[in-house]
């Protein structure tokens, strides 16, 4: 096993971090687990190594690993882990501890869970200086509010002093980075780092990283399990799976020549910015990860693989180098190598039928909902009543027979409370909602059956949105029972509703628990497609999920849009995935739309300066994409203080003046179904913006002009 | 936090005014009338109608129960029936008492259940664990009045270190009365030690998952800062909690462990009240206790929102 490691840990001359074979098990009631096997990697001082991979890959357990966190089942059954020279698992567990916080630190995904609620950001920061740096406590104070400064945290001094809960996610996690910086350390881990973020603070900390690194000169761990992320931020790149990396390489190696058939099946599933699914269909990997106590013998991947041949299945195949620094362990690597678009290229134009504009469906008129503040706040006893949160200000849109419209926003511009609003879970205070031209009530319980009946919800948890004690095929036909048709019907509809969500008829009897995730949300769907709606409202229904699952995922809820002719209120901050499925797209902010129009047009100048900055945050994975770098300052502001004039003037980077701040702006109309909420006129948006996301003349694949 | 005393303060004079109107009401009608309980069974019914128009027996409820709140506030609680004497002062004197007690109580079972819960909790699973768990569990199990009866046994006629009797004088000093504190204490504390350590159990087990305790080793601090610093301000939350729920169950304890132990505090105090069919002194000693109760609680919240800024920035 040694041998097929020895070119590739020439790679990286002085390396900081230097493992090898690293093997991982975990003691289970069936007997040890491999969750890491023989994983080896180099990263150099100053280097980003982007180790990226589905969840149950081992990419976490890696780097538990490196540091010697593991579970209390955990245990390093083979390998070496140095850092600069020192082979960390030789240590003793005191000596390991000396090494926590002053040459390796870490950064997790939540950062609000990662600092301690009771003790203030100052005090976190200083408690690391004076541990390691030996600083005392004066001068450890003072090296907290500096390290908040270079964190380019607004007002250090009064952050020092503050609770974590004071702070918002994008702000806590350059604190959790401050931390880990303050004793410049030699190896750097980030375990999804920016995850749990929104799309635009994720933007902002990836740049805050990049510059960062130019003053530390540290080696990066960066583990995550967004393609787009890597692509932005990495130097070379591990694509693992199921414990083992399949892939390594210099980021443009990887994510242009893409030697493993996993590689480009990840990458297949992603819907690319430009793509629109009535072009492309987005490419599924069949099936799932294997268990890990269940490893296929020969290439662990080869049950997915479409290019498996019989060799495959025999010999484990061990990785080769393919050019320079890039290696894969694929066998059949050269015939990847010679064609760029296998795998890629069944990409093929869908036949979906581009209908005629059907009927509006549903029309939205000027809805809102308010939540009265409740008790809290010393004031609001008196002023009960005047402390709203305008969660929905005055949202009005329409979706047609057959069309998906699209809502994107950063978390809390009120996408969720709308569709909840839509659905009638929650009673919008005020505004009109019309299903097929008919005026609805706004409480669910209030309306007809058949009103029920035609607007349906998906949700983004399926864990919570199933009930545990019934089987899924109950779960299915319940609406059915509802709706009061005779037992066999029932029977006989529930075998076609698993039938069109490509779900066997043998699961009716499963309980949720039985399933994958994937598999969960597909039940959901079915248990929605069974009231024959016209319109399903879909909330963030595939961010809880694989990127290869989220592709199926997409195909299929484009498959049936197709067949039932319904129509989809898509939510989610998932720009590229609400491109690919949306015909409309409407962007909030702040409880408000500030742009609407067809997808295309959201997605080319003039842009609503609030659309160009999410744009320029998207990250793509694709090194060849050139992207404008529009950055917001500061986090959504509380909806109970909404800013006066334009909601986005003080984080909107193309500001003119007093009038953002004083009027509230108008509605312009680019084209017919095409309207922009802002003060700048077109024209001059149109001389200060260009195409926030431009593909590089050299790729092979065209960016489709609208 | 204004604001939050001020609600406290708000939701404990709610509380203090329902449980006077049902202790109220209880002694009302309670079988025996009270000009019949002072006349004794063989007065008149003339006396007994012009003791009740003495006593304003024959006014309406609410008039009564105004007339009584408004005195008790005022301080003005009335004689007792029994022995004549003003209730004020001698409540007074026996709630210095059980305050005594109380103090012992908790100086045993507070640091003592924390102290093993943290330990439990850190030797998770392991003997320690399971030893602490178990045992503290048959305290639990384990009534004042039975532990009460191993206790005296044990610590003063085998051992003779501390007195079977705590009958001291009700005006002794805090050192007098305390080697006469001890036992009675250790039995009302034996109950409410299963309790504390197993929330305090909990609470760290919950704290010590947490990411940032994670973070916190993982900044490389050596463990006892990591349990001093991080763990423990966050895991006692519940603890506290569940020390001034406790209270109720302390105070019905020490109430049983005065008797046993012949201590001359609140609780001796009500049971001899009781056995008198004494109610202006069952009311006082009732709305005492719970007025104890309500500031056990109000002591708790603070505590709380000192420990918890997300509470006391507000």
């Amino acid at each position: 096993m040694t041998d097929m490691h020895r070119s590739k840990e020439t790679i990286v001359p002085d390396p900081i971090l230097d493992v090898k074979n690293l093997t991982v098990t975990y003691n289970t009631d069936r007997g040890p687990v491999y969750t890491v096997r023989n994983v080896s990697l180099q990263i150099a001082a100053g280097e980003i190594y982007g180790l990226v991979g589905e969840s149950g890959s081992g990419k976490s357990t890696l780097a538990r690993a490196i540091v010697r966190y593991l579970a209390d089942n955990g245990q390093i059954k083979s390998g070496s882990v140095k850092l600069g020279g020192t082979d960390l698992l030789a240590l003793p567990m005191s000596k390991m501890q000396q090494v926590w916080g002053s040459r390796i630190t870490m950064v997790h995904q939540d950062p609000a869970a990662a600092v301690n609620p009771a003790i203030t950001i100052g005090e976190q920061i200083a408690e690391i200086a004076r541990l390691h740096l030996k600083l005392s406590s004066a001068e450890a104070k003072a090296k907290a509010i500096e390290m908040l400064k270079k964190m380019r945290m607004p007002d250090p001094e009064s952050v020092a002093k503050r609770y974590p809960h004071q702070l918002s996610g994008g702000m806590l996690q350059r604190v959790v980075i401050a931390i880990a910086l303050t004793t410049n350390p030699q190896l750097l881990i980030m375990d999804e780092p920016t995850t749990s973020l929104d799309v635009t603070t994720e933007a902002a900390i990836l740049d805050l990283v990049r510059e960062l690194l130019t003053e530390y000169k540290m080696a990066v761990l960066f583990i995550t399990h967004n393609l787009g992320v890597v692509a932005n931020i990495c130097n070379r790149v591990g694509v693992m799976y199921a414990g083992e990396i399949l892939e390594e390489g210099t980021v443009q190696q990887v994510f242009r020549s893409k030697l493993h058939p996993y590689t480009r099946g990840l990458l297949g599933c992603l819907p690319k910015i430009t793509d629109d699914k009535r072009n492309v269909s987005l490419t599924a990997i069949p099936g799932y990860i294997p268990r890990m106590h269940q490893l296929p013998s020969g290439c662990i991947f080869s049950p997915r693989c479409s290019m498996v041949e019989d060799e495959c299945k025999t010999v484990r195949p061990s990785l080769v180098e393919a050019e320079a620094g890039h290696f894969t362990a694929c066998r059949r690597w050269e015939i990847l190598k010679n064609k760029p678009e296998l795998l890629m290229d069944s990409q093929h134009a869908r036949d979906f039928t581009k209908h005629e504009e059907g009927p509006v469906v549903l029309s939205a008129s000027n809805i809102k909902k308010h939540f009265s503040v409740s008790a809290g706040e010393f004031a609001s006893l008196f002023k009960r009543g005047q402390t709203k949160i305008k969660a929905v200000d005055g949202v009005s849109l329409g979706v047609r027979g057959g069309f998906t419209l699209g809502v994107v926003g950063e978390s809390g511009c009120g996408k969720t409370t709308l569709s909840r609003c839509i659905a009638g879970l929650e009673e919008a205070t005020s505004g009109e909602i019309e299903l097929e031209g008919e005026l609805i009530p706004y409480s669910v319980a209030k309306r007809t059956p058949a009103q029920r009946k035609s607007i349906q919800m998906v949700f983004q948890n399926p864990d919570a949105s199933l009930n545990p004690h019934y089987t899924i095929g109950e779960s299915v036909s319940r609406p059915l029972v509802l709706m009061g048709l005779p037992k066999k019907e029932i029977q006989e509809r529930v075998r076609q509703l698993f039938n069109a969500v490509n779900l066997p008829e043998d699961y009716i009897n499963r309980l949720p628990h039985e399933l994958s995730g994937g598999e969960k949300q597909r039940i959901a769907i079915a248990r929605a497609l069974a009231a024959e709606p016209t319109l399903i409202l879909c909330d963030e229904p595939l961010s809880s999920l694989d990127v290869s699952v989220q592709a199926a995922l997409i195909n299929l809820l484009i498959k049936l849009q197709d067949s039932h002719k319904i129509s989809y209120l898509f939510i989610s901050h998932d720009l590229a995935a609400v491109r690919y499925i949306s015909d409309w797209i409407a962007v909030m902010y702040l409880g408000r739309i500030c742009e609407i129009g067809s997808a295309e047009d959201v997605f080319m100048p003039p842009y609503h300066p609030y659309t160009e900055a999410l744009l320029s945050a998207i990250p793509i994975p694709d090194p060849d994409v050139r992207q404008e770098r529009i950055r917001l300052e500061g986090s959504v502001p509380s909806a109970i203080n909404l800013p006066s004039g334009c909601r986005f003037h003080n984080r909107c980077p193309r500001k003119i003046g007093r009038i953002c701040e004083e009027q509230e702006p108008p509605w312009q109309n680019v084209s017919e179904h095409h309207r922009i909420c802002c003060h700048i006129t077109l024209d001059e948006l149109r001389n200060l913006q260009s195409e926030v996301i431009v593909r590089q003349a050299d790729s092979p694949r065209e960016v489709r002009q609208c | 936090m204004l604001a939050y005393i001020l609600r406290r303060f708000g939701s404990i004079f709610v509380i203090m005014f329902l449980a006077s109107i049902i202790i109220f009401a209880i002694t009302q009608f309670l079988p025996g009338d009270v000009a019949q309980l002072v006349l004794g069974q063989f007065a008149t019914e003339e006396a007994i109608a012009n003791l009740r128009e003495e006593y304003g027996l024959n006014r309406p409820f609410y008039v009564q129960y105004l007339d009584w709140a408004l005195n008790f506030i005022k301080g003005d609680w009335g004689d007792s029936l029994v022995n004549r004497m003003p209730i004020f002062p001698m409540v007074m004197s026996r709630l210095r008492n059980s305050a005594m007690l109380a103090l012992v109580v908790l100086m045993i079972y507070v640091p003592l259940g924390i102290f093993l819960g943290v330990l439990a909790a850190l030797k998770r699973d392991k003997l320690p664990d399971q030893m602490i768990t178990t045992v503290s569990m048959v305290f639990v199990a384990l009534p004042v009045f039975v532990s009460s009866l191993l206790l005296i046994p044990l610590f003063s006629h085998y051992l003779g270190w501390l007195p079977a009797n705590s009958s001291i004088h009700p005006d002794s000093s805090f050192g007098e009365a305390l080697p006469f504190l001890i036992l009675p204490a250790i039995a009302v504390a034996l109950n409410s030690i299963g309790y504390v350590a197993r929330m305090t159990r909990a609470g760290t087990i919950d704290v010590l998952r947490t990411d940032y305790v994670r973070a916190a080793y993982l900044k490389g601090l050596p463990r006892r800062q990591v349990l001093f610093r991080h763990v423990l301000r966050n895991a006692l939350l519940p603890t506290v909690t569940i020390v001034a729920m406790d209270a109720g169950m302390m105070i019905g304890g020490m109430l049983v462990a005065e008797v046993v132990f012949g201590y001359p505090g609140l609780g001796r105090l009500l049971l001899y009240a009781m056995q008198n069919q004494d109610l202006p002194l069952i009311q006082a000693c009732s709305m005492v206790a719970v007025t104890m109760l309500c500031l056990a609680n109000l002591v708790a919240d603070l505590l709380y929102g000192f420990l918890n800024p997300r509470i006391r920035v507000k």
